[in-house]
């Protein structure tokens, strides 16, 4: 019974850094651009597509094909955002959130254009092996991906709080007029953003890929990682991968004791729960932001 | 002051600018100079389009017409951020700090332009000038009082070590005691750092004791330009915007009286 529970929560736990680590681009771009960018479970598939191509087809190494994936995602995110996003600024919010939404269909149906809607599966250098404590068995992609989700979340703080750079993105983002004022290049720190939430996306797509079949499908999971991200406080980093963490345990734990189909709709119950309970999130940010 | 440099070439020239906001156009012409070492003051009621001037000046608003030549350059509708790397830094109405991040990361972020080394330097030279915000130098700025933050966001402003520092009602919603703290303080600055100043301001008392030369601003023009010790004379000026009364003449009823620029 408890290795059981063990088990259950250690597989939680690692399904929940997925959600979490998706979350986390939602929380970021929004937090700095107020846009809510909805293509963020995309931007993961492709990253899982291009890691693939790297490490599939081309035969890349394991590291060489990380660092490869998580470049070109970057360039990709610095892309969608000059190319697309800098023109929504000043616009409605709806009008932004339409635009993702499309953009989400969008690399859907070219994803399945170039590289098939079979599910494909990529080879990590860690694939297959599997560690146990007592009865419960982990497989070595989950603890990779609690351990890349960990050192993932490591870098970004001590990005965030220590490099100029860092500190002038979280400036932006509390108060973009007066972050003018003082000679940040505000819409340069868009691009950054968008390109740490493409990164963020490519990790989560290299981290998922050994242990879901990677298909143009594989964006959906980004509606659940949504709802982590409301649930965690929709403006709090560490609330993100909390949010995705408890949504991740959950569903492990529904999936087993409560009837067939509960485990796909835990993810909602929850959101639905923190927001009747505590309509601001769970960590929500002190006081109101201003505009 | 202004009278000596009258020859010399002004470091901030704006000519003719006109700037709306969608369909309203909230400046119709506005023409003014600053010549460097100025405090230059600009009045005038709510709606007067002051502010308009100053984000124009900033590049937050774009003109439709007319230009803003600082320093021999056109600047009009340059982003602000490559505004501000010129060394014009902008004081917002509304002391706009960043306020998650504590008062000393809100002061640096002012330097986010500088390359240089003296930026340590400068940051003891604010709490110097501002030792309050050397005591709560660990706290969010959010959790500052009002008074606080404005010194905060003057303080902000001076870690660009601007040349040219615009100055958004810094008086306003402050206590008359913080309003006297923050004119000497400004009067330190021009005379210590040797800083030019526009001063936007709806407490024309104040604005007119630190300025040297003064614009009154009203519905988006500038009616009256004359340097701050002539304009203090002007009876236009001491009945709308000292509030003081001539005793005399009772009989002049305050709504037929005309102002001379109409």
């Amino acid at each position: 019974m408890t290795s059981e529970i063990l088990q259950l929560l250690i597989s939680g736990i690692s399904q929940g850094c997925l959600y979490g680590l998706v979350a986390l681009g939602f929380v970021l771009i929004y937090k700095a651009t107020e846009m809510v960018n909805f293509a963020q479970g995309e931007l993961m598939m492709l990253g899982a597509f291009v890691a693939y191509t790297f490490l599939d087809i081309l035969q890349w190494p394991f590291y060489w094909a990380v660092l490869a994936t998580i470049f070109v995602m970057a360039v990709f995110g610095v892309v969608i955002e000059r190319v697309f996003m800098r023109r929504m600024i000043g616009e409605p919010p709806f009008a932004a959130l339409m635009l993702t939404i499309g953009l989400g269909f969008l690399l859907r149906a070219v994803a399945g254009a170039i590289w098939g809607s079979d599910p494909r599966s990529i080879t990590t250098p860690y694939g297959g092996g599997i560690f146990s404590i007592g009865d419960a068995v982990l497989g070595y992609e989950n603890i990779a991906i609690v351990i890349g989700t960990a050192i993932l979340c490591l870098l970004l703080y001590l990005f965030l709080r220590y490099t100029r750079v860092g500190i002038a993105m979280q400036a932006a983002s509390q108060n973009q007029l007066a972050a003018y004022y003082v000679g940040i290049p505000v819409k340069r720190v868009f691009s950054l953003v968008w390109a740490i939430s493409a990164m963020i996306a490519a990790v989560a797509g290299i981290l998922i890929a050994p242990v879901s079949l990677v298909d143009p499908q594989l964006g959906f999971i980004g509606v659940k990682a949504f709802a982590a991200a409301i649930v965690g406080g929709f403006g709090s980093l560490p609330g993100a991968i909390i949010g995705g963490l408890i949504v991740g345990v959950a569903e492990q734990f529904a999936g087993l004791y409560l009837p067939p189909g509960f485990a796909d709709t835990s993810a909602y119950v929850i959101l639905l729960l923190v927001l009747i309970a505590r309509p601001e999130g769970l960590f929500s940010t002190m006081q109101k932001k201003k505009v | 002051m202004s009278e000596g440099m009258a020859n010399s070439t002004p470091m901030l020239e704006l000519k003719n600018i006109e700037t709306y906001y969608g369909p309203i156009m909230a400046i119709r012409g506005v023409s003014l100079q600053v010549f460097e070492g100025q405090v230059v003051s600009i009045l005038g009621a709510n709606g007067a389009g002051k502010t308009t001037v100053l984000k124009t000046i900033s590049g937050a608003i774009d003109p439709q017409k007319g230009q803003v030549i600082f320093e021999g350059k056109e600047i009009q509708a340059w982003d602000p951020d490559r505004v501000a790397r010129l060394g014009i830094a902008h004081v917002p109405e509304g002391r706009e700090v960043f306020p998650f991040l504590n008062v000393e990361k809100n002061l640096l972020m002012g330097a986010y332009t500088r390359k240089d080394s003296g930026v340590k330097a400068d940051l003891a030279m604010i709490y110097d000038y501002f030792p309050v915000l050397a005591e709560k130098k660990e706290q969010a700025a959010g959790f500052l009082s009002g008074g606080q933050q404005q010194m905060l966001a003057i303080g902000r402003a001076l870690m660009l070590r601007p040349k040219l520092m615009l100055l958004d009602e810094p008086s306003l919603g402050l206590s008359p005691a913080l309003v006297a703290e923050i004119a000497a303080i400004i009067v330190r600055l021009r005379h210590e750092q040797g800083v030019t100043i526009v001063l936007v301001e709806q407490n024309a008392r104040m604005a007119l004791d630190i300025g040297d030369f003064g614009y009154v601003m009203e519905l988006g023009r500038v009616v009256m330009e004359d340097t701050c010790e002539r304009l203090k004379e002007s009876s236009d000026v001491q009945e709308f915007y000292l509030g003081m009364k001539d005793e005399g003449v009772r009989e002049v009823r305050r709504w037929k009286q005309r102002k001379t620029w109409r």
